[in-house]
């Protein structure tokens, strides 16, 4: 089973809502997976659920345990930074490396050391002493230093500037990420992702509207500058989305062939933000 | 074993400050205190002569007892001392570790950091039993042994100042019993632990219940439930006695300070068992006999055991609240 997550038929249910409705997917290892989606369509339902911190209906398999009897195991295996400032304020970084390194077995206490070398931080500072940027850069350093099969990141970067931002995603990539990691993250600053992405989940409403790689998507979803005079033809092909730019009209298709596309005008890939924002049309109407 | 370890260590970093800081402080403070009532007791003897009574202090006492040679009764005012400063102290750590039971379950909810903790393997039984072994054993050795390391400290202050009357200091101090009282009091400990129990395990599961103020629950919950109860009562529909009315909340809340079970009322059995013991001596209530027939009381195990109940909710709780 090459499978780090399965799941089928996964609902929850809060008092008024349904954050998850019936949701099923499998994540293959080795893969960083982007579950975008807007506020309130289910991403932090899901992550929980896979997490185990929230019970829900269905199955869901994690690295082949059940999150809501085998946690305790699971966490072994299983890191995840929920969003910035989740570190106790009192805490300090040499307690934090002291006690991750003791309850944790699979935590190199050189590599986290050497993480921390590279940044501002000093054994004595507080969290409240920190800055957001710096709170993350302690709590990265925590996770990278622990060998888990599986990282789940909520809105890591949320709050910090770009400089933080960049470099957080260029350690996760160079120092972390290999082939028999998997990543999951969760972000609304998709343009920072997109490049590190391999694949890509939509959610919206509890459910998953898009789950594909992004080879599938550069392959699917077409980009293509019309001019004025053949806007009504190409409108007539049913594009996803358009949008108007310096007299000319861009047209998002999905699943049309690229050769007739690129008879109509000048073909591109479409990011990934005007992807979602084509997608999510109408979510918040 | 190892990580059950790093967790109690876990929670004295956080709790710094109510575990050690308030103990060591409450010791100066004591210290200070009993200095300026000594040198005050001093300077008015010097001023007015012998004989002004000091607020019937306790210094005045023991000197006029020990001028007319009522030795016995000296020794027994040094062992006063002695116990006072744990008594202040012991005070203080009902104080501290009420709110530390209300706050261990909570607030780490609130400022979201349950998501870094449970981040890690560790399971919720031993992070909730951790915070129990901190508030019921970390908790009262280190103010025990404060009060001790205080009360010695002062035992020899009492000593220094009546040798200043011709009397002999290490005379004094063999009147004095330092070590039964220290034996005395760190007999204590295991008795708290099992006293304290439903205390603790009640502010444990409001704190991991509670979506906020967890203080109004923890205190609302029982004293609502004993007006309730008591207003059945007075209507004639008697569910309790009204002795137990009072003594139910005395438990649940209270039982976070040390000596509880010395209350007479507080422990029927301790008040049988005084009545054997020599009524001349009043600290004879502190003897470690007495520990050990409280523990022969059901109440003390039938505390201990709701006590323990509600751990585990507590440790249910933790493991499936959802509101992070």
């Amino acid at each position: 089973m090459s499978a780090v997550i399965t799941a089928t038929g996964l609902s929850k249910r809060y008092k008024n809502s349904l954050a998850l409705d019936n949701v099923s997917f499998q994540i293959p290892a080795g893969r960083i997976v982007g579950l975008i989606g807007p506020n309130g369509a289910g991403k932090t339902t899901a992550l929980k659920a896979i997490l185990g911190l929230t019970d829900f209906s269905g199955q869901l398999s994690v690295l082949g345990l059940d999150p809501r009897k085998q946690r305790d195991k699971l966490m072994e295996q299983v890191c995840f930074i929920a969003d910035v400032a989740v570190l106790p304020r009192w805490l300090r970084v040499s307690e934090a490396v002291d006690f991750v390194a003791n309850v944790h077995p699979r935590f190199d206490r050189a590599k986290c050391e050497a993480f921390l070398a590279r940044t501002k931080l000093t054994p004595g500072m507080r969290v409240r002493q920190m800055s957001k940027g710096m709170i993350v850069q302690l709590h990265l350093a925590l996770v990278m230093a622990i060998d888990a099969r599986l990282l789940i990141l909520d809105e890591p970067t949320l709050g910090l500037d770009i400089l933080y931002r960049k470099q957080f995603y260029q350690n996760l990539l160079e120092d972390y990420f290999d082939e028999n990691k998997t990543i999951i993250v969760t972000t609304h600053q998709v343009e920072e992702v997109e490049h590190i992405l391999t694949d890509l989940m939509f959610i919206r409403d509890g459910k998953i509207v898009l789950d594909a790689d992004m080879d599938a998507i550069g392959e699917r979803f077409i980009e293509v500058m019309v001019n004025g005079d053949r806007a009504e033809a190409a409108r007539a092909m049913k594009p996803l989305d358009e949008r108007q730019v310096f007299g000319k009209s861009i047209f998002l298709f999905d699943g049309v062939e690229r050769s007739t596309l690129e008879a109509m005008g000048e073909v591109r890939r479409p990011s990934v933000s005007d992807l979602f924002v084509a997608t999510m049309k109408g979510t918040y109407a | 074993m190892k990580t059950f370890y790093w967790l109690v260590k876990r929670e004295f970093w956080e709790h710094r400050g109510g575990f050690f800081r308030a103990p060591i402080i409450t010791a100066c403070i004591m210290l200070v205190i009993n200095l300026m009532i000594l040198i005050a007791a001093e300077v008015m003897a010097n001023h007015h002569g012998e004989g002004i009574n000091f607020n019937g202090n306790n210094f005045d006492q023991m000197l006029s007892n020990a001028m007319n040679g009522h030795l016995e009764q000296v020794g027994t005012g040094l062992d006063i001392v002695m116990y006072s400063s744990t008594l202040l102290i012991g005070t203080v750590l009902g104080f501290v570790v009420f709110f530390y039971c209300l706050g261990a379950l909570y607030d780490d909810r609130r400022d979201r950091s349950i998501l870094f903790w449970k981040s890690l393997p560790v399971s919720n039984t031993s992070t909730v039993l951790s915070k129990v072994f901190s508030a019921t054993v970390i908790a009262p050795a280190i103010c025990f042994v404060v009060g001790i390391i205080c009360g010695i400290a002062m035992l020899f202050m009492y000593a220094i100042a009546l040798s200043l009357h011709g009397i002999n200091v290490w005379g004094l101090l063999k009147l004095a019993h330092p070590f039964s009282v220290a034996l005395n009091m760190l007999g204590s400990i295991p008795l708290y632990l099992l006293w304290s129990l439903p205390a603790v395990g009640w502010l444990m599961m409001c704190s991991a219940w509670s979506r906020s103020k967890p203080f109004l629950w923890a205190v609302l919950l029982p004293l609502g439930a004993v007006l309730i109860l008591g207003w059945f009562s007075a209507m004639g529909f008697k569910i309790f006695s009204g002795q137990t009315l009072v003594y139910l909340p005395f438990r649940i809340l209270g039982s976070v300070f040390p000596g509880g079970w010395l209350i007479p009322g507080g422990n029927k059995v301790l008040i049988t068992a005084r009545i054997h013991d020599n009524p001349a001596d009043p600290l004879n209530i502190f003897n470690i006999q007495h520990a050990i027939f409280a523990l022969t009381s059901a109440d003390i195990w039938i505390g201990a055991a709701v006590g323990a109940a509600m751990i585990s909710a507590a440790i249910w709780l933790r493991r499936w609240r959802d509101d992070s």
